[in-house]
């Protein structure tokens, strides 16, 4: 399928990328291209076929509700790029 | 003259479930900590971390499911719904969509006498965010996330809803059956329960939805009474005017009364749910329903049933002593310490609901301890106590839950028995009050009210009512 | 002291006090800091931490409590799975100053099992791509030949083995990043059944696919270490605990009876005649040893490529949504609001490869396009398990190249991604399937190049495949590149 300006756009919306305009132009032709390409399963009737999002018959794997973690803030937070008062800085969110 | 409008309601109601930990960490969901002291690599979505659900949260939105009569999805999964936003650590939020774990229930409620029946299309199990709090000193917001990872059910209902009181109704029997699950206590104005309200409008008899709206931030019962009247009207002004309801998110303000569309071009509304592939598929036996529902505890009309039968109330005290689990929790500690249901019950309907009503609490706030109650009731069947001195006591144990025999000894308040002491005080009660006493030989026999009542005031409440009307009679 | 040996080796002369484990860590820091300056396989070098962790654990040898066949051997770790105190970048610049708070349970294991680890090494960024090219730390270069690549995306644990750098390293694939580096650089690789290996402390990539796995210059060293990595781990809920994990108890010369199956599909169109020769002579040596060995239509190989890169970029693009600039990694410096800084952040943090899968991946999962690119394509994972489970049962071991070439001159893929793509069409099915494969020398093309043999086995028989790989080992030399003889001086 070939890929619009509007698409770009909008999958970048959704996955917070800036691209340049040339950055565009070769994502256009990429995921048209790409698209194109995995266009083949189309090839395959997977009509009747159930999706396969686990490989394996693993289930009910659980935690038992008990605390085990500790205070480790102030580790964590050296990798924060900013920080005020033990919490993550960011640009507000709010108007 | 417009035409008639039918309000068509159905709510989304997110409940905090009462965990000790996260849903997919070891971190506690206590409250209070400071800003991020709860948190470890999973929950704040730090690279190479890996979810693991905790069972309690399965547990606690399946008996959810069964109290609300829902089928359970006993093959359910979680997906990923992805979306920006500071609170979110991972940038998408592990939630149900495909395979909810409750689907298809309904639960009865009652406006003016007439029941009706409100259908739950799913419930399904999803992590929280966390907090963000601007600061005005840098202009920016500040992320917290000790609540990320708090484990969540969120509850949809049906578009069966038509009006503020219906809905009022449905919270209030979804609020009371998870508080009486000890699923979560349901807190509106704490946010362990939010109700997200979906409206739209249509024209009496007409067969076709309207475009509904989804309005966010309502804090209490009385802000989603007036979201819901304001929301209505200005869907209808709009269609009035020929214009059209668009379908949007909006954000009530309660203090200004109004709402607002919360859109904006970052904002696609394109969530991208997948199956979750750091989780394995929850499969439900029949043998693990079966255990939950044994576990089942005895709901609101069960108990008021019992409550009459069983003690002997009234059914008008049954009734309010089951309105919130606390009150019926609280309710059977005390009798089953000892105390006389009926009196037990007078303490709690009276002078309990009156403080409530003065400190603007709901009953899930109370802090006081049943023994202390039971321990006051005591003082006053030993007539140790009057009770004017029992609702003083009891004022203070409402406020900081005092040990009532330790406070009424340290305090001096025991009842004065001693009759010599009585003795002396009517009798300089009397010689002041000379009128009365005349009054009182003529016949007024009210006047010895006065007189009581000036005794009671010498002795400074602590007098014994009994004993101070029979000196009192005899002297006069 | 001989950089040439294998990690066992290494490991019986530091227990029977041949060597210090200082001496041996000392030794590869070394060669490898001098070397490395031409290879690049690493992002970061850990002098000071290892020897101080070296004497520690020569301790721990001396006084009995490290007894194991590991203890005291140096190791590199690809630098996507996360140490407590070291940086972790994944080779993005996303991730240029992160300094992770945990340890990935698998290189926890390796240091409970007396590892000294020496450094990160390089990789494609987030694991996206075949070459090592795509690292925001440059690219590495092969060992064999400084023109070309070593494979990827574990290319830089691949090369620091071949080139003698150390022993041995651990790597991860998710679409043949362990084996298909591991067979342009010539050395063994595999990757474990899904599952087998926790992903705790792993950054993912495709988290349906990703398996961390050993990078050594034998089966034995594999076999050794994977049996420390290996095993349920509670932090990880696709973790298991299977039977079959003594895997150097398949560390035996005996295939006979052996039902091996080589598929037609993957000796056709576009598999280089050299290596077709290569491998096809290895079945007949593992023949020659007893095997019986046959042709079959596997079917659907076509469409696994199609298929693992829905999915692969689809887990991707929503895995990758946490670097975002607020907790950890790279912020942009200057931004208007919070989507600008978002977007700054990540157009500047993350390379094209990366940017281009995670647009694939958000397209394919986004409304209206979710049933017809990403349900199809976990139907056709579907059928391609299907396939997989009806060869094994006429099968006990899949036997087949691990890519089309050997090892592709530097640059010459990136101009085209799907060309890039087409050259995992041998290894991304068994990630899809979540089957073991093991990749290992069987010989060298004419420019000298080796050549990488590919056996796939059942789930949780990797002791097959390791007995298969073994037997035919022994019918052959392991072959150290010039580079590393001639370094050696």
């Amino acid at each position: 399928m070939q890929i619009t300006d509007e698409t770009i756009e909008y999958v970048g919306i959704l996955a917070k990328l800036e691209l340049s305009d040339e950055e565009k132009e070769q994502a256009k032709n990429d995921m048209s291209n790409m698209l194109e390409y995995v266009g083949k399963l189309n090839e395959l009737d997977t009509d009747g076929v159930e999706p396969m999002s686990h490989t394996f018959s693993v289930h009910n794997v659980f935690r038992e509700d008990v605390v085990t973690n500790g205070d480790d803030r102030e580790n964590m937070l050296k990798n924060a790029p900013e920080q005020k008062d033990g919490a993550y800085k960011v640009p507000k969110t709010f108007d | 003259m417009s035409k008639a409008y039918e309000t068509v309601i159905g709510l989304e109601v997110h409940v905090e479930l009462a965990t000790r930990t996260k849903i997919f960490c070891g971190c506690s969901t206590a409250f209070g900590g400071a800003p991020n002291t709860h948190t470890c690599p999973v929950c704040t979505g730090m690279p190479g971390s890996l979810p693991v659900l905790n069972k309690e949260v399965v547990n606690k939105a399946i008996a959810v499911g069964l109290a609300t009569n829902c089928t359970i999805t006993q093959n359910c999964k979680f997906d990923r719904k992805n979306y920006f936003y500071p609170d979110n650590p991972q940038n998408y939020q592990i939630s149900q969509l495909y395979y909810p774990i409750c689907r298809n229930g309904k639960v009865e409620i009652e406006v003016d006498g007439k029941k009706k029946w409100i259908g739950i299309h799913e419930i399904h199990m999803e992590e929280d965010a966390g907090k963000l709090v601007h600061d005005p000193y840098t202009d920016s917001s500040l992320v917290d996330y000790n609540r990320s990872g708090v484990p969540l059910i969120e509850i949809v209902s049906e578009p069966d809803m038509r009006s503020a009181e219906e809905v009022i109704a449905y919270l209030d029997k979804l609020r009371m059956t998870i508080q009486y699950l000890g699923a979560s206590d349901c807190k509106l104005n704490e946010g362990s329960m939010r109700a997200d309200v979906n409206l739209s409008i249509r024209e009496v008899g007409a067969e076709e939805f309207g475009t509904r709206t989804e309005m966010k931030n309502l804090n209490s019962f009385k802000a989603i009474a007036r979201a819901i009247e304001n929301e209505r009207e200005r869907q209808i002004d709009l269609l009035e005017s020929g214009e059209k309801v668009i379908q949007e998110t909006r954000r009530w303000d309660d203090a200004k009364e109004y709402s607002y569309a919360m859109r904006s071009k970052e904002d696609a509304q394109d969530y991208r749910y997948f199956p979750d592939p750091d989780l394995v598929p929850i499969l439900i036996s029949d043998a693990w329903l079966d255990e939950i529902r044994a576990k089942q505890p005895e709901f609101r009309e069960e108990k008021k049933a019992r409550y009459q039968e069983e003690y002997g109330l009234p059914e008008y005290d049954a009734d309010i002593l089951t309105g919130t689990k606390k009150l019926a929790d609280i309710f059977e500690e005390t009798v089953a310490l000892g105390a006389n249901p009926k009196k037990v019950s007078n303490w709690l309907m009276v002078e309990t609901m009156r403080l409530l009503k003065e400190h603007e609490m709901d009953a899930e706030d109370i802090t006081f301890s049943a023994e202390n109650l039971a321990k006051l009731i005591k003082l006053v069947d030993s007539q140790a106590i009057n009770s004017s001195v029992a609702k003083e006591v009891f004022e203070i144990i409402f406020d900081k839950d005092i040990d009532p025999d330790k406070y009424v000894e340290e305090k001096g308040l025991k009842t004065v028995n001693d009759e010599g002491a009585l003795r002396a005080t009517i009798e300089k009660v009397i010689a002041d009050n000379p009128q009365s006493v005349e009054d009182y030989r003529n016949g007024k026999e009210k006047a010895i009210g006065f007189l009581v009542g000036q005794t009671m005031k010498a002795m400074k409440g602590k007098a014994n009512p009994g004993m101070v009307n029979q000196i009192l009679k005899e002297l006069l | 002291m001989d950089l040439s040996m294998t990690a066992v080796e290494l490991g019986k002369k530091i227990r029977n006090k041949e060597i210090s484990v200082v001496e041996a860590t000392t030794a590869y820091l070394d060669s490898l800091e001098a070397k490395d300056k031409d290879i690049n396989a690493f992002v970061t070098i850990d002098r000071e931490g290892a020897l101080a962790r070296a004497e520690e654990v020569q301790k721990m040898i001396d006084d009995g409590t490290l007894t194991g066949p590991l203890a005291g051997v140096p190791v590199a770790i690809k630098d996507n799975m996360c140490i407590n105190g070291m940086l972790t970048t994944c080779s993005s610049k996303i991730l240029s100053n992160f300094v992770p708070t945990f340890t990935a349970t698998a290189v926890e294991k390796l240091e409970a099992a007396g590892a000294v680890i020496v450094g990160k090494t390089n990789m494609d960024e987030f694991a996206m791509g075949s070459t090592t090219e795509t690292s925001y730390y440059g690219e590495t270069k092969n060992p064999w030949d400084l023109a070309r690549v070593p494979g990827g995306s574990s290319g830089g644990s691949a090369a620091a083995v071949a080139a003698e750098e150390v022993p041995y390293a651990l790597g991860s694939d998710t679409g043949g990043s362990i084996r298909q580096p591991a067979g342009f650089c010539g050395v063994t690789g595999i990757k474990p059944t899904y599952g087998r290996v926790s992903r705790y402390g792993l950054i993912a990539y495709g988290s349906s696919l990703d398996q961390i796995g050993p990078l050594a210059k034998d089966v034995t060293d594999c076999a050794t270490i994977l049996e420390a990595i290996c095993g349920k781990d509670d932090k990880d809920s696709t973790s298991v605990k299977e039977a079959g994990d003594d895997f150097t108890s398949a560390l035996v010369d005996d295939v006979k009876g052996m039902k091996i199956g080589i598929p037609k599909d993957y000796l056709g169109e576009g598999l280089d005649p050299e290596v077709k020769d290569a491998v096809l002579a290895a079945a007949k040596a593992l023949e020659a040893k007893g095997a019986i060995v046959e042709e079959f239509d596997l079917s659907l190989v076509e469409y696994a490529i199609p298929a693992y890169y829905i999915i692969a970029s689809a887990e991707a693009s929503s895995n990758l949504e946490r670097f975002d600039g607020v907790k950890y990694g790279y912020r942009t410096e200057e931004y208007t609001d919070l989507h600008n800084m978002y977007k700054k952040t990540r157009s500047e943090g993350f390379g094209p490869e990366v940017k281009r899968r995670i647009m694939l991946g958000s397209f394919v999962l986004s409304s209206g396009y979710y049933d017809a690119y990403y349900m199809k394509a976990l139907r056709t994972k579907a059928l391609i398990k299907g396939a997989f489970d009806k060869a094994f049962e006429k099968y006990d071991v899949i036997l087949g190249p691990v890519a089309p070439t050997t090892a592709l001159k530097m640059g010459e893929s990136l101009s085209d991604p799907i060309k890039m793509y087409l050259g995992d069409i041998y290894t991304v099915s068994v990630n899809l399937a979540g089957l073991p494969g093991i990749s290992l020398p069987c010989g060298q093309d004419s420019n000298g190049l080796p050549i990488g043999l590919q056996l796939l086995g059942k789930h949780f028989d990797e002791k097959s495949i390791i007995r298969a790989a073994y037997a035919f080992e022994q019918t052959r030399e392991y072959q150290r590149p010039a580079f590393a003889v001639e370094r050696e001086a």
